[in-house]
């Protein structure tokens, strides 16, 4: 079954795939999902004749050509199969950020003109309703959960499962016309439309084509040779990009399974069980699970901690080198199984990574030490660069080539060039068509050669040819003095701390640079419980004394390692607060994929920036907060300002 | 009194039923001290009824005479029709009816999944013998009732928390695993007293949303005794209001919020 690889002409369309996957790996599981706490799985034939029923459905509720079927849910087998139901009936999938507060999710849902909307849950169902008056377009809303819906008004409104019990019971009468309309797909319809996160302004619906998804699919799965045996974990947001490149792009092309895990909540249980072979995280994922190890560790006994400290010494040492399979003494290789044996193995199996051939990270830089404890374990982790407008891949690293510091070679048919600025720019079958309804973006993002935009700052690596990402674009300025300033150079550093959270770095236009700080509440509360220090909030361990004292450690040893650079020794932190609330996507200081939005922060806290800058050693500030349910609320604090110690490099400045 | 057996509308539009528990003129005496004055209010099927009043206005005892474990002093207690007479424990949960404690009463050392098991136990049929050896019909009836209990881990959101010992929880959930208990009973009646006590405001929230859809899911009948004021009027349906052992107040919580007795006793003044 290895010619899942070749090409295929007939298989333009996901429907199509689908129809594909039936013929060749019929009995094969294609979806799985923990529900009432067994894994409950569908074979590619079964899944296929549910999404046949609930697109029958769909059609007896008068879906028409070039719908929008907004989709609002977590990873679940019947959102995928909505996704592929629609597409089948000619409508356009979009999927949306399910923690979108209703207000965000109006702006999506009227923008796109939604019709029908599948919403996962109450809660979902709840915005929908919110903002329907505002929103004349939404004809039906179908729900997968069905709990505490009942007195809901049902004129307009089903539960999905009805649906598709309608399309199947109208079998006969909705075949053809289904038929019909699956045949008509080509390369080039619509495959699904995504919004993009937005760190600046309004989101924007990214139009992808069959072409896109299903060319980016075929030549990344034949890049890792992924076969139809793999197995993914889909706990990502539907919404994203990432998450449907793997849960459907290259799942339909290969044939492998998507696991959908029972609740966000079991995600790390539920990755132990299914082992997934091909696994995709962000680096906080990764960080979380290396403090948690690290914290469990220190609580563990003293042979335990010996034995675990010792041999991860040793895989540091030869552990990459194992992986990509260069030479290594017999001794060391010997002692490295015994390590296997007794820590890594069973550490790997604890977090779930038994059976992985291929993990990825993306979306952020990752910490050197969290990529190489993953890698000296014998985890084949590696890096990605990509974004939406791409169908996420732009470069990723080969095997055998992995560094953390770089995002590695361009994609199989991608082209990248590094323009004048500095920015990176693409051109690839990936490439997106269009913003939707947006031709002034579309067209001062892709140019009428196809390359792409990128909006971030990168460079080639001479000898290995891997890329290398500095910023963003437009982040990457120029302080008071002229010399370079690039923030988030300076905040990865930062955020490589398990005791940092988040960073924010200013300095644009100044003539020094300061930094917001976010503590991280698991890694500095452990550290708080073992030096006795008493909290009783987030807000009290952030302006603790000792906590200061820490941070300011952490942020001299960045300014120590800035200064070697000569080219961004400007960037060095000069005074530095905690901030006393975390930075959240509720009120908006973050997009919903956790970036933050540097101007947003600036301009919220921009009375806390002005006293950074005007030598106070403390000030008084009240912020508004949103909660969860939308309602808003005030913090009152005072913060201490701290100075950090800089390292002087005017000689260098002198020496340029 | 034939009136009053057809039930009623509530604002939301759930229908109530008829009456379920009746009791009549119950006083409760412990010795010389007087817990329970002359109390009559009745339990209509499907409704969420509170009691509320002061501290040590014999509201936990009220329950206590609800759920059984007290015989009254004076006065009858009507379930379904029947005057109900001393009871054992087992025979009021037969009865279906189930409660939680103020103070938690689980098994500490007992994973979440097998204390809320132990709330099917008078549902099980198979004998102690075939259970121990795990034969007979003993392993497909644990299959059964594992189903059962699973509908309640996902109905409450405790899923992640399924094989966790009770002992490392914190409070809140706590809470959560012993409503899913007393669930597992399939009761049609549920006591609770103070299930929001101790939670913060967003505990609470999920404590409230879950009382509403099990009431609204499965038809469950609720008591319950509350010191929290907006939980109350937000929730119930009708509301008993005691003092010193006696009833100042009964009716729909608007109507009970404007009582002067009641605003007098405990409100202090009347808060929106």
């Amino acid at each position: 079954m290895a010619e899942a690889g070749m090409a295929d002409t007939s298989a333009h369309s996901i429907p199509a795939l689908l129809a594909r996957n039936v013929a060749r790996f019929g009995g094969y599981p294609a979806y799985r999902e923990k529900e009432f706490g067994i894994w409950q799985s569908w074979t590619w034939a079964q899944a296929s004749e549910e999404i046949h029923a609930m697109a029958m459905g769909f059609l007896s509720l008068g879906i028409e050509r070039g719908d929008h079927v907004a989709i609002i849910g977590r990873n679940r087998p019947a959102h995928y199969w909505a996704m592929v139901a629609a597409q089948m009936c000619g409508a356009v999938p979009v999927p949306l950020y399910q923690d979108a507060v209703a207000e965000e999710m109006a702006y999506v849902l009227d923008h796109c003109g939604a019709r029908f909307v599948v919403c996962g849950d109450q809660e979902q169902v709840d915005k929908v309703v919110e903002v329907e008056d505002r929103i004349h377009h939404i004809k039906h809303v179908m729900y997968t959960d069905k709990r505490g819906m009942r007195k809901y008004d049902h004129s307009r409104m089903n539960a999905l499962e009805d649906v598709v019990a309608e399309g199947r019971a109208g079998h006969y009468r909705y075949q053809e016309e289904l038929e019909k309309r699956t045949a008509e797909l080509t390369y080039d319809s619509t495959c699904v439309m995504l919004y993009t996160s937005g760190t600046t302004g309004k989101p924007k619906g990214v139009v992808l084509s069959n072409r896109n998804i299903i060319e980016t699919a075929k030549n990344s799965v034949a890049f890792d040779k992924l076969t139809h045996n793999e197995e993914v974990l889909a706990y990502l947001p539907m919404a994203w990009v990432g998450d449907f490149i793997f849960s459907i792009g290259q799942a339909m092309w290969a044939g492998f399974t998507v696991n959908c895990p029972e609740s966000p909540s079991t995600m790390m249980t539920d990755l132990r069980e299914i082992g997934p072979t091909y696994f995709f995280a962000p680096p906080r994922v990764f960080e979380g699970q290396l403090t948690q190890v690290m914290i469990r560790m220190e609580d563990g006994g003293r042979f335990k901690k010996w034995l675990f400290d010792h041999y991860m010494a040793l895989a540091r040492k030869i552990g990459p080198s194992v992986l990509d399979g260069k030479p290594v003494s017999g001794l060391e290789r010997l002692r490295y199984l015994f390590g296997d044996l007794f820590i890594y193995g069973p550490l790997k199996n604890t977090l779930g990574f038994s059976r992985i051939r291929v993990g990825y990270t993306a979306g952020e830089a990752i910490g050197p030490e969290i990529f190489d404890f993953y890698r000296s374990m014998g985890i084949n982790l590696k890096q990605l660069y990509g974004q939406t407008e791409a169908s996420v891949f732009i470069t990723q690293q080969p095997d055998g080539e992995v560094r953390s510091d770089t995002v590695g070679v361009p994609s199989p048919g991608v082209e990248v060039r590094i323009g004048e600025n500095g920015e990176v720019y693409y051109r690839s079958p990936g490439t997106f068509v269009e913003y939707y309804n947006n031709p002034d973006s579309t067209a001062s993002t892709k140019d009428a050669e196809g390359w792409v935009a990128t909006g971030d700052a990168g460079f080639f690596e001479e000898g290995s040819g891997h890329l290398r990402i500095i910023d963003r674009a437009k982040d990457v300025g120029k302080m008071a003095d002229g010399r370079l300033f690039a923030p988030k150079y300076v905040e990865n550093k930062l955020k490589f701390y398990p005791s940092i959270l988040e960073a924010v770095v200013f300095g644009a236009g100044r003539d020094r640079c300061t930094a917001f700080i976010n503590i991280d509440l698991t890694a500095v509360g452990n550290w708080a419980e073992r030096n006795n220090i008493a909290y009783a909030s987030y807000q009290e361990l952030a302006g603790h004394p000792k906590v200061y004292e820490m941070i300011r450690g952490h942020i001299d040893e960045v300014n120590a390692s800035v200064a070697q650079d000569p080219m961004l020794s400007g960037c060095q932190i000069h005074r530095f607060l905690i901030l006393h609330k975390e930075l959240d996507a509720d009120d908006g200081e973050m997009t919903r994929t956790r970036k933050v939005r540097r101007n947003v922060v600036a301009e919220k806290f921009a009375d806390l920036l002005e006293a950074l800058y005007d030598g106070r050693t403390s000030v008084y500030t009240e912020t508004e907060v949103t909660y969860e349910d939308g309602r808003k609320g005030a913090i009152k604090a005072t913060l201490t300002l701290a100075d950090a110690t800089v390292v002087p490099t005017e000689h260098r400045m002198a020496a340029e | 009194m034939n009136a009053m057996t057809e039930g009623y509308m509530t604002a939301d539009g759930r229908k109530i039923g008829g009456v379920l528990m009746e009791l009549k003129n119950i006083t409760l005496r412990f010795g010389g001290v007087v817990a329970i004055k002359d109390i009559s209010f009745d339990i209509r099927d499907g409704e969420i009824r509170a009691i509320i009043g002061p501290n040590g206005a014999g509201k936990s005892s009220m329950l206590n005479v609800i759920s059984g474990f007290y015989t009254p002093t004076e006065g009858s207690v009507w379930f379904k029709g029947y005057q109900r007479g001393p009871m054992r424990p087992y025979q009021v949960a037969q009865l279906g009816i189930a409660r939680t404690f103020q103070n938690i009463a689980l098994f500490d050392g007992m994973s979440v999944l097998d204390n809320i098991m132990t709330g099917r136990l008078t549902l099980m049929k198979s004998g102690l013998l075939s259970q121990a050896l795990w034969w007979g019909g003993a392993a497909k009836e644990e299959d059964e009732h594992r189903e059962k209990v699973e509908k309640i881990i996902d109905f409450l959101e405790i899923q992640n928390i399924r094989k966790t010992p009770v002992g490392r929880l914190p409070y809140g959930l706590k809470k959560r695993v012993e409503l899913a208990r007393a669930l597992a009973a399939e009761p049609k009646m549920l006591l609770l007293d103070e299930p929001m006590a101790g939670m913060n405001v967003e505990e609470k929230e999920d404590m409230c949303r879950f009382i509403l859809d099990l009431n609204d899911e499965f038809g469950t009948t609720i008591v319950l005794i509350e010191h929290d004021m907006g939980v109350v009027m937000d929730l119930s349906d009708r509301v008993v209001v005691m003092d010193y052992g006696k009833k100042i107040g009964d009716g729909p919580p608007d109507e009970v919020r404007n009582n002067q007795d009641v605003i007098d006793a405990y409100l202090g003044v009347s808060h929106d």
